[in-house]
């Protein structure tokens, strides 16, 4: 299948082929202070997958200073998962946390496999928790058995009789004890145990309590490394004159005056666009301002934003690919005895990370190196093994933190690894590359959450039931196309284009959901919450609209259509009770609530507004999260208000719109996110559970805008179904 | 030939005068605390201090702070009673996420307390305004803020 997007062609390989690419162990790498165990490692993991794989030295580094730094396989993008990983670890090490460090992983998928993206080394989906709590915990386990082991035969006394507490082993009968950097040479040449046991969630020391974040240091001395910050000696940084329409390609370029600039080093043409490499970022922002460009745009897209609206319009008339078929979708609203038809417009949305996308690339005859941030490791080695012809293991790539994702840092097609690798290639490798782009290029560098448009049709019948609902999406699907597809896309239904809807937990007995994929060669990409972006939107303002049309409270209109979920209904009712939701507002105040289910958390968000005039202000947002365990819930907490900061800019105003196909926007001016004065109060509630950690990322997103335009319902009774929200 | 006074020492350097100052700190200085996150002075990523006033670094000329008379401090060199209790509260919240705007969002706090010991949530708002966090972390740096300022009260 050949996948277009505005910058790169990329051949997509069958599943096998890349599966075949990715999961090749990337040859020997030594762990720290540890012995590096190669032989194990590779024990561990050459019978097939890697699941589970729980030996400590894959993981673990232990240093002599007893620092035990954990090699994460995932990628921080802020979201705090090398603290909640390192949590697991430690609770069941017994470790002392301020000991406590953590390393990204090397890009080896076959030891650094996200287990549920298996055999891929991924960061996304908000899955990182889910998938590695055991295994981290498991780790932490088996490091723990392997010290005492240790221990138990250095001092000769039985492992039983060995305690650990707080980073110390200890022997109480004889007094002896030791630090875990002694221990760890001897303990890591013992065998990984075949099975450990796991502590009692009422043992635990960590799991659950406020662990401090390990990288708030370096984040507030200017210390944490990003890409953006990697010098390598000769470097040149590069910037890539883009078509200025999806689609188009370069015909000719002038670099003459592009030359004339101190510090301009070279101007080359990659598929992409022209490349222009200069000694320093200025010198190469100037160089390429003054670069001279023919673009053939005969095959871009040049409709506007408009027109797509007309489109979809028109396509949701028509007939779509069954998504969702439960009951009878069509009786069921025949017989409501009141109804309701619903437009909604959803426009693109970039996702405008604060560092820009870059990366530095550097050639050697026997491989490459890559120094970037990103989530998908895997695709990033496979992206460059194919352009650059190196094997997959010749590719070694360096994860950094990262200046903010939501999304952008995980391409399937590698869009700027691709771009760097064809600069590299084209000046033969001579000097390392660091591929910047600026923020103009970030804001109309497509990959944006495609355009949606829903229309729903909905009735109650006299006793304030549901009796029907049909629903049309029409949008561009992200996974098509990628080697994500399989597990996403089933006969033409891209689940994550009407996830939110299908799965809705609301008792729903007669609904139809139908799929339009709309064309464009406008990129699209997951953007924080995915479908749920957009699909919790309608779903919850729609759940609104029939409350009231049914003449009931829109908190106990959704109560009764959660009958047996207990999870569900504790979620908002505590949202309820701690929102005072039944507490009379002033004027000119309004309260809305809205309910999610995403990434396998339940967010209820209770929003307060007030308006005046065309203008409103989100004053106080009341959330409550069931995400399982959480495992560390500061961080639970940061990641709520952290997305209710997020997607407040796209309530308020944040839009991708095309104009005969070039994209309006530019920067922060006419793209700009929240800012400090806009940002609401923000409580957070936490449900205490038992229950397996869930995504966090995420689903924080999903409420927010419905639960505002709730809100703005209650205080104007004016209904505004199009994102962004503006009272008109 | 330029000259300028960089965290308390003076850095010569062979760059047009007319160079934003952002890139001459990172790219020459290789001070890379300070962060580029949009060029136009919208974001306020790129904020350092020049003689105790917040700027941002990326829309004013090397040229303009040349000469080692004007201060320029960057996060790098942030110290003193005010930046320590900025950078504490910090951490003691963990405000950070990706931490990308940090250093700036920082930078902006001390400027704002060492002006106004004692500020409001309103006179945060304003003094914070020109710094944005994309990943939502406005909750916690009022917080720290106001930790802060209680710590040097
Ligand atoms: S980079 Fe200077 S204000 Fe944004
Ligand atoms: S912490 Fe990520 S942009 Fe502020």
């Amino acid at each position: 299948m050949k996948l277009t997007t505005k910058n790169i062609s990329l051949e997509h390989p069958a599943r096998r082929e890349f599966l075949q690419a990715t999961a090749v162990l990337t040859g020997a790498f030594v762990i720290g202070a540890f012995v590096p165990f190669a032989k194990r490692v590779y024990a561990a993991s050459a019978g097939g997958p890697a699941a589970g794989i729980r030996d400590p030295n894959v993981f673990l580094k232990i240093g002599a200073d007893n620092t035990v730094t954990l090699l994460s396989k995932h990628f921080e993008m802020g979201q705090g998962i090398s603290t909640g990983m390192a949590t697991a670890v430690a609770e069941e090490l017994d470790a002392d946390w301020s000991k406590m460090r953590c390393e990204f992983a090397p890009n080896n998928p076959a030891l650094y496999q996200n287990l549920a993206f298996a055999p891929y080394m991924v960061t996304g989906g908000s899955t990182s928790m889910m998938e590695s709590f055991t295994q981290m915990r498991e780790v932490g386990a088996a490091a723990r058995a392997m010290l005492v082991g240790a221990a138990a035969a250095k001092w000769n006394v039985p492992a039983a009789q060995i305690s650990v507490h707080k980073g110390v082993v200890r022997h109480k009968a004889s007094g002896r004890s030791a630090m875990f950097g002694e221990l760890a040479p001897d303990a890591m040449r013992l065998p990984v145990p075949e099975k450990v046991e796991l502590k009692d969630a009422k043992q635990w020391q960590l799991i659950g309590k406020r662990a401090p974040r390990l990288d708030s240091v370096e984040k507030t001395t200017g210390k944490a490394g990003f890409a953006l910050d990697i010098r390598r000696p000769g470097m040149l940084t590069a910037m890539v004159s883009r078509p200025p329409q999806f689609g188009g390609t370069a015909v000719s370029f002038d670099a003459a005056a592009a030359k004339k600039i101190d510090g301009v080093v070279e101007v080359v043409q990659i598929p992409q666009g022209i490349a222009v490499l200069a000694k320093d970022t200025w010198s190469a922002i100037r160089g390429r301002e003054v670069l001279k460009v023919i673009w053939d745009m005969s095959k871009a897209e040049s409709r506007s934003t408009d027109a797509i609206v007309a489109e979809y319009r028109q396509m949701s008339g028509s007939k779509g690919l069954p998504a969702l078929r439960r009951g009878d979708a069509a009786a069921g609203f025949a017989k409501a005895a009141k109804t309701i038809d619903a437009e909604f417009v959803f426009p693109h949305l970039a996702h405008a990370p604060m560092e820009p996308l870059n990366c530095v690339l550097e050639l050697r005859a026997d491989g490459a190196e890559l120094w970037s941030g990103s989530q998908l490791q895997s695709i990033d080695t496979y992206v460059l093994s194919k352009v650059l012809g190196f094997k997959p293991e010749q590719i070694r790539i360096n994860t950094l933190l990262g200046g903010g994702s939501f999304g952008r840092r995980g391409n399937p097609v590698g869009d700027w690894v691709a771009e760097v690798a064809m600069i590299a290639k084209a000046i033969n490798g001579r000097a390392p590359v660091h591929l910047v782009w600026t923020r103009e290029d970030d804001i109309k560098g497509g990959f944006y959450r495609p355009m949606a448009l829903h229309r729903v049709k909905a009735g109650v019948d006299s006793a304030g039931r549901i009796t029907g609902w049909q629903h049309q999406v029409v949008t561009k699907s992200i996974f098509t196309g990628t080697p994500f597809e399989g597990g996403a896309v089933k006969e033409g239904v891209d689940h994550s284009s009407v996830e939110g809807v299908v799965d809705t937990p609301y008792a729903i007995s007669d609904m139809a959901v139908d799929l339009h994929n709309a064309k464009s060669p406008v990129p699209v990409l997951w953007w924080r919450s995915v479908g749920h972006s957009h699909t919790a939107h309608v779903m919850e303002t729609v759940m609104d609209d029939l409350a009231r049309t049914a003449g009931k409270d829109p908190m106990a209109f959704r109560l009764g259509l959660l009958e047996g979920k207990p999870r569900d209904i504790a979620v908002l009712k505590l949202a309820a009770q701690k929102s005072g939701w039944d507490r009379p507002l002033r004027k000119g105040r309004g309260r809305g609530i809205a309910y999610h289910f995403s990434f396998g958390t339940r967010v209820a968000m209770v929003a307060e507004v007030t308006v005046k005039d065309a203008a409103y202000k989100v004053e106080r947002i009341v959330a409550v999260v069931d995400c399982g365990v959480a495992v560390n819930p500061d961080v639970v907490k940061a990641q709520i208000e952290g997305s209710i900061g997020f997607a407040l800019s796209s309530v308020l105003r944040n839009q991708i719109t095309l104009n005969k196909g070039v994209v309006e926007q530019n920067n922060y001016n006419d793209y700009e996110p929240t800012r400090i004065r806009e940002m609401p109060k923000v409580e957070v509630h936490i449900i205490k559970s038992a229950e397996a950690p869930s995504g966090i990322g995420e689903p924080g997103v999903p409420p927010l805008a419905p639960a505002i335009s709730n809100a703005l319902f209650a205080a104007t009774g004016k209904r505004v179904r199009a994102l962004p929200l503006t009272l008109v | 030939m330029v000259t300028l006074n960089v965290n308390g020492k003076n850095e010569e350097m062979d760059v047009s005068p007319e160079m934003p100052l952002l890139w001459a700190l990172r790219d020459r200085l290789n001070l890379t605390g300070t962060k580029y996150g949009c060029g136009r002075a919208m974001c306020g990523a790129c904020t350092v201090h020049v003689d105790g006033e917040a700027i941002r670094s990326c829309s004013i000329m090397v040229g303009t702070v040349a000469g080692g008379k004007k201060k320029i401090t960057t996060i790098e060199g942030a110290s003193g009673k005010v930046a320590a209790a900025v950078i504490n509260a910090w951490q003691k919240l963990d405000v950070v996420q990706c931490g990308y705007c940090q250093s700036g969002q920082i930078m902006s706090a001390i400027t704002l307390l060492s002006k106004n010991s004692k500020p409001t949530d309103t006179d945060i708002d304003l003094g914070m305004e020109g710094n944005i966090c994309r990943c939502g972390t406005y909750v916690r740096i009022r917080q720290a803020i106001h930790q802060a300022a209680k710590s040097l009260a």
